[in-house]
Parts: structure tokens; C-alpha cells; sequence
């Protein structure tokens, strides 16, 4: 597995849809282009959705590691417009 | 001089209980209208109905007391904001349909354009019963493909690349069904456990899955007296040709064997599945 210095973490695991990905937005928002964060988010709805919701506002997925605790941390790197 | 009734519904206008009085159906295919033919209906409503329209449960607009009197004025104004009245009764009815991959994420097909299509080629045409043609673009069903006579369903026919993927596990974790896994540094594919929903290629982050446009058609859906879920048995269909290949057997079948007042649904089991099943595997195998 490649390793990414990840320049931010943030934890989606606390809100339900649509605010897993809103938060997730937000976050992204706050970083420079070109740096890496780590989402955590839960199985089920959010790991099937948020990624490609991600990928569908032009941020660069990397990989989704199993956290092996029933969550998953999502590397985006941002891309900016 | 007596009112010919059934003419009247032919062309859209649907008997209402006050007397001379009739609901305008409008010919929408679809459920997309043009600003135009919205400014027209909106006039014509104004002046000949009760400033109000009905949306119909099949993405129809419906102009109520409309006057017999002014049936023919109406067809005319009408026509000039090209709006054209509707039908009812033993024919094709409005072709239903989602926005489709033009405008919807989840969409595998375009929609709008299949409709069209369906609408050039059969509406209006006269059956042994009302006949409904509904289209969605994907496994999310939101225009309920299955309870339409014909209803076609977008599917994406999904292929892995091995040289585009960096095995970071979204696709995995996107597909619902769990037709993916992923073991020595592969993707394992089972495609027995695939509905062709896209989403593993939707979300895949690079191009290492690709997929193209494919339908599912189900035939014989029936959701008003008797329910009936249409049955799906073909596999993927990947051309627009053998897409209207089939829905051209289809329907050529239920106007060859149906009896009058008999719903497509009844006249598949009467003359017998295996026979309707035969039709249309010959129609998806050539001639296209």
C-alpha cells in the first residue's frame, strides 16, 4: 500500500446523509490544492455513496482503507476548479 | 347531432361527470414541456378551462372543463404553441420516462431520447387495449419500469481494466450487491450477482471501469385493477436497433393475439409465455 502524507483527517462517522457529504465538502473546501485528508466514515450508506459523490465534484480519490472497526477512511487529494 | 364520443377520447378529450364538459389530455413525451407550450397550455386554460391544469399519474398535463363547444378553437390555439392533445382508450399511451444520463448522475441511458424514439414509432397506434411504455435510466426505477406494458431500464455494461486501477477499494464498497471483491492485487467480478446498476463504474476514481449503454426490458406490467410486476428473462441488450427490434416483436405479438379489452399481461399467459418468450429471443438474437 502506497503511503500519503495526509495534510488533514476528519470524521464523518458522527452525522447521517446528506451532512456525511457536506462535511466532507466543507473540509475539502478549507485545503489548498494538492493536499491530501483523510475521511472517516461508516460502512454501509456512506462508503457506498460518499466516495463518488467526491469523485463527482472533481477530487482526486486515492484509496478507501478498512479500519477493520466497521469504518473506512477515504484519501482524497484535492483538486481545485 | 350526437356526440361521438369515443372519437372524442381518441383525441385526448376525456368526458368529465358535468355535462358537455371534458378534460383535455395533452400528447407529452417524456414529462418534458418547452416554456413555449407551457405559456400556450397556460393561456388555453385560462380562457377555455378553469385556470387550472391536472398532471396526470403519467407525466401528462390534463386542461379540465374545456366546453364542447370550443373543442375544435382549442385544438387550433393549441396547436399554434405546438401542443398537440393526447390519447386515451385501446391505443399507445404517453411514453413515461426519467430525465435520464443527460442530466441525472445515476443515469446509464438517455432517457428523453428512447422516448422520443418509442413515441415516433407507436403512439397513437391503435391496440386491443391501452398499451404504456415507461422508461428509466437506471436500477433506482424512479419511472417504475415494471408496471408498464413494455418498460425499459437502463444498465451499464461494466468491464475492469487492470492497467487504469489503483486498487483503491471504491468500487468494492459502491456495488450493493457485492458482485466485487478484491484479492491479489485484483478486482474479482462476479457477474452473476450483477443488476448492471453502474455503480462501480460511476464511482470509480480512475477509468478502470468502463461501461456502455445497455437496456433491460420487461414486458406484460400491469398497475391498476390487477397488479402484475413485467417479467425481465433477456439478457442485456446493447444497441438501440435491437432495442426496437424487440419492442417491435413485442408489440406486433399483443396486436396479433390479444382480444379486445384484453391487457397485455392476459393475452402473454393466454396464448402461453413460452410462445411470447420464443418471439421475442428470436427478436434479440437477429434481424437487426
Amino acid at each position: 500500500m502506497a503511503d500519503f502524507k495526509i495534510d488533514e483527517t476528519i470524521d464523518i462517522t458522527d452525522v447521517v446523509c446528506p451532512i456525511t457529504f457536506v462535511k466532507a465538502k466543507v473540509a475539502l473546501e478549507e485545503l489548498e490544492d494538492g493536499q491530501i485528508i483523510s475521511i472517516r466514515m461508516n460502512d454501509g450508506e456512506p462508503v457506498q455513496n460518499v466516495p463518488r459523490s467526491i469523485k463527482e465534484e472533481g477530487h482526486q480519490i486515492l484509496k478507501l482503507i478498512d479500519n477493520q472497526d466497521n469504518t473506512y477512511s477515504l484519501i482524497v487529494k484535492k483538486v481545485e476548479d | 347531432m350526437a356526440v361521438d364520443y369515443s372519437a372524442l377520447k381518441k383525441g385526448g378529450f376525456m368526458r368529465q361527470k358535468q355535462k358537455n364538459t371534458f378534460s383535455l389530455r395533452l400528447a407529452v413525451v417524456g414529462g418534458t414541456l418547452k416554456a413555449e407550450q407551457i405559456k400556450k397550455i397556460y393561456e388555453v386554460a385560462e380562457k377555455y378551462g378553469q385556470g387550472y391544469v391536472h398532471l396526470t399519474s403519467r407525466q401528462s398535463v390534463e386542461i379540465p372543463f374545456i366546453k364542447l363547444e370550443d373543442i375544435e378553437e382549442v385544438k387550433i390555439e393549441l396547436e399554434k404553441g405546438g401542443v398537440k392533445p393526447g390519447v386515451c382508450g385501446p391505443r399507445v399511451r404517453t411514453v413515461t420516462a426519467c430525465q435520464g444520463n443527460t442530466i441525472c448522475p445515476s443515469g446509464n441511458i438517455d432517457s428523453t431520447k428512447i422516448a422520443e424514439g418509442l413515441n415516433d414509432r407507436y403512439f397513437a397506434r391503435e391496440l386491443p387495449h391501452k398499451f404504456k411504455f415507461g422508461v428509466t435510466g437506471c436500477q433506482n426505477n424512479c419511472l417504475k419500469a415494471e408496471e408498464n406494458d413494455v418498460g425499459i431500464k437502463g444498465a451499464l455494461d461494466v468491464h475492469w481494466n487492470k492497467d487504469q486501477c489503483i486498487l483503491c477499494g471504491v468500487c468494492v464498497k459502491a456495488c450493493r450487491l457485492g458482485a466485487l471483491k478484491m484479492e491479489d492485487n485484483k478486482i474479482l467480478f462476479d457477474e452473476s450477482k450483477c443488476n448492471y446498476c453502474g455503480r462501480c463504474e460511476k464511482s470509480c476514481p480512475t477509468s478502470a471501469w468502463e461501461g456502455e449503454n445497455a437496456y433491460i426490458v420487461s414486458f406484460g406490467g400491469l398497475f391498476g385493477n390487477t397488479i402484475n410486476k413485467g417479467e425481465s428473462f433477456l439478457p442485456l441488450i446493447k444497441s438501440e436497433a435491437q432495442l426496437y427490434h424487440i419492442t417491435d416483436t413485442a408489440i406486433q405479438f399483443f396486436d396479433d393475439f390479444g382480444n379486445a379489452g384484453e391487457r397485455f399481461h392476459f393475452t402473454i399467459d393466454r396464448i402461453g409465455r413460452d410462445k411470447f418468450k420464443k418471439a421475442i429471443e428470436e427478436a434479440y438474437n437477429g434481424g437487426f
